[in-house]
């Protein structure tokens, strides 16, 4: 025991001395925190939006005055014919084209059914998506206020033809998408940060020599494993605490859920992310090797966690893959919890999971790690 | 004059790598700079090799002064740094290659001059740098250096962490080079090399001891010296330490070497002492002073 | 242990793949004895040693190190030596100080012993002006002498070096040479690879390692008597040129 109390004493006597690093371990993930958490989100603005309007009624209009109204649409254009709205959508100069049928509104009185056209620019997908989801809520809103109208002057008993779907977003109901981000990035800052540290530190002092030299004393692999890896399991702490505060003070977070069992389980989880980097430092020689390939794993889990897309969206055998990602998991904890309140039995598939394969990993991790070679 | 040091200072920060240095060395001699780590020797070769820019002073190479006709010297030198400096992933035969060819010329041009040193690795031209022994990549590196046939030979401790066998075959090699008419200056942290050279300067912390050849220089040693053995060497020398006449005393091998600042030293007197300190087996014999001897006495 | 030897090698092999890289050496080292180990590059003497002080696996032979089997005990045998390589041992960015702490920790001295001998040390060196300094800042001959006290702190019975003096100045050098004297006057075995001869001439006994064998073994006088040579270089030109 005494023994680890040294090596940890060292380690971080050789962090907070090093200068370099210093900021990299506090500073970078901040501005990363702040920058990403405003610059990534899904929300569309300004879609570029025409239309061609075949019906010419007050119906036909106010349903244009809609999109004017909406602060995601910049209304520009009121093209006399297709031909003329495709070709703008070719040059770019419009993003979503609305096509008005003739006898709109007609139809609508009728209760005929009928059809808008609408053409979305899809190059980007997944801005595509979201128009289309605009587009639609604005279309079934408009819908409804139409039936309520009808109603007033028709029959009391005359049930809407349709039902309707206007979505609720529950746990974030004014889809505001920091909220959703910075629990997402936060889990990005502490995997990173954690990771790429301990995946180059080994690798470090095989590259100086001092292992050699700690590989002929006495010492116990478990000792100095756990001595080498509690400095950066207090650092990771200290970063999610960081987040944490930065998430409330400036994104405003809302945080339903228990802190304490956010701490539970990120603690179990930094010990996933600390056993993979001591995996890699053991088989790797130099600290240019260690950071590419722990750059490697970062990646495939950043980009497999659900955060920026979503898994249910992946195909199935990427969705069997996603079981392997511990990021996944953290993700889906922080929001959560933080998000939903979520307690601790609702997350505890997700908690035994990371537990497990914290074990997994650490215990690899051990027995990779040869005095005698 | 091949090479021609006047007055040479470089500070970094406030470290003083290089004092005062002056010295010559002339056309088709083999000098040598024989200094511990950290005596300034690689900050010199830098200097003469226009890669570092001194504080003071003015130096010409082959004729060319090294801040103005940078470009002139880069031709006519051969620079052999003191870390393996050859691309480690690419052949033997690659890497001559590409230092054939960005001096403008091939390895057939001139091969005469490499060809003593190249056939002894030309078996394993196919061989990566790196997979070579210590002495291997010492001779692949020396025919790299020599490739565009320079006027002058930089050689940056060439023979440190290489053991004897490979030290003595490189030593022999430059006896032959120097009789084909190039210069060559050779830095080197071992005393025992400097015989080898045809003048030799001491250099310490930044400063030169003493120039002279080396015959020359272990004459100029002021005091006679003894061989001193005992039965425990440990206890010799602190025995030794403790004689209050004492002037020097080194450890040397298997003997100490002693030095006695009185000038009527009787061997007996210090026999005597030496039994009162109860040792035995002791031997006191006269013995010819090395250049290290030299060094540490200049370097105290 | 059978007489006074605290390391004994009988026919040790190490093999990579089907290179032999030590090839059936046997040889004891004394109590008290500095013991030199000479080979050129690549004769297989890191090798050899890197066995001794159980951080490489022995292929076949047998070894005892200050009483212990290098096949079944290697992590006993580190607690009774002490160990110093080419390449500092020393955390450069940690101080005088705080390299002896951790390293004293690390052997499992007490708080209080680690205090005594971390000032006894500074003291016998002379660093008490630079103890709160990094080490990193020192000259090389200063990390040199720290880094073989450093490998004492825990007063092994074995001390191994591994090409300790290169490229240090010649009175340095001596100094560190009377702190092996020192060391070995007090019992402790210490035991040097080098290839600088000159080295050599300061063993009690030598041995010269050519191809992953012993070819020589004796007293450096001896050495030279029987080569009629006057110094170590010309034995081990002779020995490694056949």
């Amino acid at each position: 025991m005494k023994t680890i109390l040294y090596i940890i004493q060292k380690e971080f006597k050789q962090i907070f001395r090093n200068k370099g690093m210093l900021p990299i371990i506090f500073v970078l993930p901040i501005l990363q925190l702040v920058i990403l958490s405003n610059a990534a989100t899904f929300e569309v603005k300004n879609i570029k939006f025409g239309y061609i309007d075949n019906d010419h009624t007050s119906t036909s209009r106010a349903l244009v005055e809609k999109f004017n109204a909406s602060t995601y649409f910049n209304v520009l254009t009121d093209f006399p014919s297709e031909a003329l709205a495709s070709a703008a959508m070719l040059k770019g100069e419009v993003d979503v084209l609305l096509e008005i049928p003739n006898y709109f509104e007609r139809d609508l009185q009728n209760e005929k059914h009928n059809a808008l056209g609408v053409t979305i620019n899809a190059i980007d997908g997944a801005a595509a998506g979201v128009e289309n989801v605009y587009v639609s809520q604005i279309v079934q809103r408009f819908n409804q206020n139409l039936k309520v109208d009808l109603m007033q002057v028709s029959d009391q008993q005359i049930q809407p033809v349709k039902i309707e779907t206007i979505p609720l977003f529950w746990y974030n109901e004014t889809l505001n998408y920091k909220t959703f981000m910075v629990p997402g990035i936060l889990v990005l800052l502490v995997t990173m940060i954690t990771l790429f540290l301990s995946g180059m530190n080994i690798v470090r002092e095989k590259e100086i020599g001092t292992l050699e030299q700690i590989n002929v004393t006495p010492i116990k692999k478990s000792q100095f494993i756990i001595g080498k890896l509690f400095p950066f399991w207090v650092i990771g702490m200290g970063l999610l605490t960081i987040g944490l505060i930065l998430a409330k003070v400036i994104f405003n977070v809302p945080m339903i859920g228990s802190l304490p069992l956010m701490y539970l389980y990120t603690s179990i989880y930094i010990f996933v992310v600390l056993g993979i980097g001591l995996f890699i430092s053991n088989f790797t020689e130099t600290q240019q090797q260690a950071m590419f390939i722990a750059w490697f794993f970062t990646v495939i889990f950043i980009l497999m966690s659900g955060l920026f897309t979503p898994i249910e969206s992946m195909p199935k055998w990427a969705q069997t893959i996603t079981e392997f990602n511990p990021i996944k998991y953290f993700v889906e904890v922080m929001r959560m919890v933080m998000l939903k309140g979520s307690n601790i039995n609702d997350i505890l598939p997700q908690l035994i999971k990371t537990a497990l394969y914290a074990f997994i990993m650490n215990g690899l991790a051990v027995w990779s790690y040869r005095k005698t070679n | 004059m091949s090479i021609h040091i006047s007055n040479i200072s470089k500070s970094y920060k406030n470290v003083k790598a290089l004092q005062d240095i002056s010295f010559d060395v002339k056309a088709g001699e083999l000098f040598g700079l024989i200094g511990p780590d950290g005596a300034g020797k690689t900050t010199l070769f830098r200097i003469l090799t226009t890669l570092l820019i001194a504080n003071e002073g003015t130096a010409t190479v082959a004729g060319f002064n090294v801040v103005s006709d940078y470009k002139n010297i880069r031709n006519s030198v051969g620079y052999m740094p003191g870390k393996f400096s050859l691309y480690q992933d690419l052949t033997v035969e690659e890497n001559l290659e590409f230092f054939a060819t960005i001096f403008g010329t091939t390895i057939e041009e001139n091969y005469e001059l490499i060809k003593d040193i190249y056939v002894q690795i030309e078996p394993f031209k196919a061989r990566r740098a790196g997979k070579l022994s210590g002495g291997m990549k010492q001779k692949l590196a020396l025919c790299c250096a020599l490739i565009h046939k320079p006027k002058v030979l930089f050689l940056d401790e060439p023979t440190t962490g290489v053991d004897p066998v490979s030290r003595k075959e490189f030593w022999d090699m430059l006896k032959r080079l120097q009789q084909k008419n190039i210069t060559i200056l050779v830095s080197t942290p071992y005393m025992d090399e400097a015989a080898l050279c045809d003048r030799i300067a001491l250099i310490q912390d930044g400063k030169i001891l003493e120039i002279d050849t080396p015959e020359a220089i272990v004459k100029h040693y002021p005091k006679p010296i003894y061989n001193v053995s005992a039965n425990n060497m440990y206890q010799l020398i602190n025995s030794l330490n403790a004689y209050k006449h004492n002037h020097s005393v080194y450890p040397f091998g298997e003997f100490v070497h002693y030095t006695d600042n009185r000038t009527d030293f009787n061997p007996e007197d210090l026999k005597v002492y030496l039994e009162s300190k109860n040792l035995s087996n002791i031997n006191i014999d006269k013995t010819v002073a090395t250049i290290e001897d030299t060094f540490m006495e200049l370097a105290k | 242990m059978k007489n006074n030897n605290v390391i004994q090698v009988e026919g040790l092999t190490k093999m990579f793949g089907d290179f032999t890289a030590v090839n059936a050496i046997t040889f004891e080292v004394k109590k008290g004895e500095i013991f030199g180990f000479l080979g050129a590059n690549g004769a297989g003497k890191t090798t050899a040693m890197k066995m001794l002080i159980g951080i490489s696996n022995p292929t076949s032979g047998k070894a005892n190190v200050a009483g212990f089997d290098v096949f079944t005990h290697a992590e006993d045998i580190k607690k009774s030596i002490g160990y110093m390589s080419q390449k500092f041992a020393l955390y450069d960015d940690l101080t005088v100080k705080e390299n002896i702490t951790f390293f004293g920790g690390i052997y499992g001295l007490s708080r209080k012993r680690i205090k005594e001998k971390s000032a006894i040390l500074i003291e016998e060196l002379g660093l008490e002006k630079v103890a709160n300094k990094l080490v990193g800042a020192l000259p090389l001959g200063w990390k040199q002498k720290l880094s073989f006290s450093v490998s004492m702190i825990h007063d092994p019975k074995i001390v191994f070096l591994d090409e300790p003096t290169g490229g240090v100045d010649p009175i340095t050098r001596r100094q560190f040479w009377e702190m092996i004297y020192k060391a070995a006057n007090q019992g402790t075995t210490v035991f040097v690879t080098t290839h600088y001869m000159d080295e050599a001439e300061y063993c009690d006994r030598v041995s010269i390692m050519v191809n992953g064998k012993i070819e020589a073994l004796d007293t450096p006088k001896q050495l030279k008597a029987k080569f009629e040579v006057d110094n170590m270089n010309d034995v081990f030109l002779k020995l490694a040129r056949g």
